[in-house]
């Protein structure tokens, strides 16, 4: 089937509700509404209001009561309607989601999949365009995924519904409906915990993920350089040994993301980098990134957002040391 | 429930609502009962058996205390003069009925059957107290306040969505329905019908902020109405009180939530690190130690005949061996520092293995 992440994703959900029957997906404006971007589109009809369940406006609540649904034995898959309004159940995905198997040393499990838009470019309100990947990651005991394409939004989606800790799955706005892809009609896993390499290279590593994978394919191409590109598909835990091998390969790594500079992704990439294979190194590492700023209004996003002239200079400029 | 009266004109919005709050009592403070008020189930055995379990909570938590003063546990919670609700609304639970607590339910557990040693392994400062065994069907207690509360829901839920017939009880301090999630939480159970019996252990005190400075509203209870739900306020120094409200709750919960809120007393301290004389009088606490809930038991079980100094003195005797060995399986626990980094997730990643290796291979956990 030809499709975009929309209904890669709204595929993936079917087949879970339909695999799993202690399945359910809560959030606002899900049901009837199929969600703001239309993800959910057409379930409801599908499996009941029981299963796909539009919840009073709270997102602590949302949160928190799949919590007690999976600490039931069920599988909840919660929306929340953007990153930007997570914030507000932060406290039961760091205190209660990320930490019940740990304080209890697996006694009680926390089987659970959150989705959430993720990043900017589609000149939203504030609060609808944040890149939260690197707090959530910080944390420890709660797996972070983010697809750049149909095909690993639906294997990933699927995969994390199959596990039993607890998965945020960061959907990227901008590329919801950016493509489409041919992917199969069935249920499939892509794995979670590696990275793609979604093109090899021998001259530099281009170490990405989300918005970001396009934005490096087209400047590679355009410029004509032999880098290898790599998607890192899940942001924790790290898939290190593809990282490395690459970086010790090629010599010269850029890490580039739309999330912020300061203290990220890219922070911790560059950290593992120079701990492991610094003396393999032709050249500093690079980071490309939006600057240490919060999300602007939309009028200001074009400012602020990385775009192919900024990967394309740090390209020139990693490739003359 | 509230009937809206609309009229036409007047706008009388100081003619406040005051919420119609049952406050509910069985037995007074000196163990006089209404009998008429009594469950017939709650025979004299019954009523003997929660008086035990109201006194192995007791004797247990002076344990905890005195563990702490040696430096043998870390910071305790204790529950002194709040074992009625404890041991109420437990002893009011069906064998599947599961319970939520927040951190000052000890008794709840004990009613329950959680072995000492776990209970005393938590206190001294191990994750594997929390490895509760099924048959308790109860959940770790939840130190930020009143984020147990959204769990409870969400274990009702599935309750009603396996139609396991099973009913949920959540407990909360008077403090925590300050929380946003307390609110978020019973306005969940009102528009979700599920089987749940929030259980307000209004002690009074949150750390040093008295019940006054929590809420204007004259109750605690009331705050039910705003989610649809029913609402009442029993003495919670009365064990027979509590059982008959938590019981009847327990028993509707099929057709929805409800908000039991039960006055009590913290008559000890907030937790060991805490010192009460800093911020209330000897006097307050001293009126009410009279309402205590163990001696009003006692007195109407002695005036029964069934209850003596003697059989006091046997049974503490008991449940200070049961205590002491609990406490020395739990002293024998030997931590795995391993453990930290096999049970973050299903499966140990390999960053996180690295660092495992790491520790271990230059026995970081041996060192100073």
């Amino acid at each position: 089937m030809l499709v975009n992440m929309v209904s890669a994703i709204n595929n993936a959900l079917e087949l879970i509700l339909k695999e799993n029957k202690d399945a359910v997906l809560l959030g606002e404006d899900i049901g009837r509404d199929g969600g703001v971007f239309r993800v959910t589109e057409g379930l409801v009809d599908k499996f009941g209001d029981e299963r796909v369940i539009d919840t009073p406006l709270a997102e602590s609540g949302i949160i928190g009561t799949s919590i007690g649904m999976a600490l039931a034995g069920m599988h909840p898959i919660p929306e929340v309607q953007f990153a930007g309004f997570m914030y507000l159940s932060v406290s039961q995905i760091v205190n209660h989601a990320a930490r019940y198997r740990s304080r209890s040393r697996s006694t009680f499990k926390v089987p659970m999949t959150i989705r959430t838009p993720v990043s900017g470019g589609v000149r939203t309100l504030e609060h609808h365009s944040e890149s939260p990947e690197a707090i959530y990651s910080h944390i420890g005991g709660l797996i972070v995924v983010e697809p750049s394409t149909p095909y690993d939004a639906k294997g990933l989606l699927i995969k994390a519904a199959r596990m039993e800790d607890p998965v945020l799955f960061l959907e990227p706005t901008r590329l919801y409906r950016l493509f489409k892809q041919e992917i199969p009609e069935e249920a499939y896993e892509v794995p979670i915990g590696k990275a793609n390499i979604v093109k090899e290279g021998s001259d530099l590593s281009i170490i990405t993920y989300g918005t970001m994978v396009n934005v490096a394919k087209n400047v590679i191409e355009k410029k004509k350089v032999n880098a290898e590109l790599i998607d890192l598909r899940t942001i924790n835990p790290l898939d290190e040994s593809t990282i490395l091998n690459s970086a010790k390969k090629t010599g010269r790594v850029i890490v580039l993301h739309e999330a912020p500079l300061s203290f990220g992704v890219g922070a911790e990439i560059s950290a593992r980098i120079a701990e492991k294979a610094m003396f393999e190194l032709k050249s500093p590492i690079m980071r490309v990134s939006s600057d240490s700023l919060p999300y602007p209004f939309p009028g200001y996003e074009k400012f602020y957002i990385p775009n192919e002239k900024k990967v394309s200079k740090a390209i020139e400029k990693i490739m003359s040391v | 429930m509230l009937i809206t009266q609309y009229t036409k004109g007047i706008l009388l919005i100081r003619d406040a609502f005051e919420g119609k709050i049952q406050y509910f009592q069985v037995m007074d403070e000196s163990g006089s009962i209404d009998q008429s008020l009594m469950p017939p189930e709650l025979t004299d055995a019954k009523l003997l058996d929660m008086l035990k379990l109201m006194l192995l909570t007791r004797n247990a938590d002076a344990k905890a205390i005195s563990l702490q003063r040696q430096g043998r546990a870390a910071t305790y919670a204790p529950t002194l003069g709040e074992e009625a609700v404890n041991i109420g609304t437990a002893t009011a639970m069906r064998k599947n009925d599961i319970f939520v607590p927040a951190f000052r339910q000890h008794g709840v557990y004990f009613a329950r059957g959680l072995p000492m040693r776990l209970f005393y392994l938590y206190w001294m400062g191990f994750e594997e107290g929390n490895m509760i065994p099924p048959e308790v069907h109860g959940f770790p207690m939840a130190v930020p306040v009143s984020t147990q509360m959204p769990h409870s829901v969400g274990l009702a839920f599935a309750q009603k969505y396996k139609k396991t017939g099973n009913a949920v009880i959540a407990y909360i301090g008077d403090g925590g329905t300050s929380q946003g999630d307390f609110y978020e939480a019973i306005n969940f159970a009102g528009v979700w019908h599920v089987p749940l019996v929030v259980v307000i252990q209004n002690n009074q005190w949150a750390i040093s902020v008295p019940r006054s400075k929590q809420s204007a509203a004259t109750t605690l209870a009331q705050k039910a109405f705003a989610a649809g739900i029913p609402g009442v306020q029993v003495d919670g120094n009365d064990a027979i009180a509590v059982y008959k409200a938590t019981a009847q709750a327990l028993k509707d919960a099929a057709n929805g939530p409800s908000v039991i809120e039960c006055v009590t007393y913290r008559a000890g301290m907030h937790t060991t690190s805490d010192d009460p004389t800093k911020y209330r009088s000897e006097a307050d606490v001293s009126e009410w130690l009279k309402k205590d809930p163990i001696l009003r038991l006692k007195l109407y079980l002695a005036k029964k005949g069934l209850w003596s100094e003697q059989i006091e003195a046997q049974v503490t005797d008991e449940q200070k061996k049961l205590i002491d060995s609990g406490v020395e399986e739990a002293e024998a626990f030997k931590p795995d520092p391993k453990s930290m980094f096999q049970n973050l997730y299903s499966f140990v990643p390999e960053t996180l293995d690295d660092e495992l290796k790491d520790s271990e291979a230059n026995n970081f956990w041996q060192g100073e």
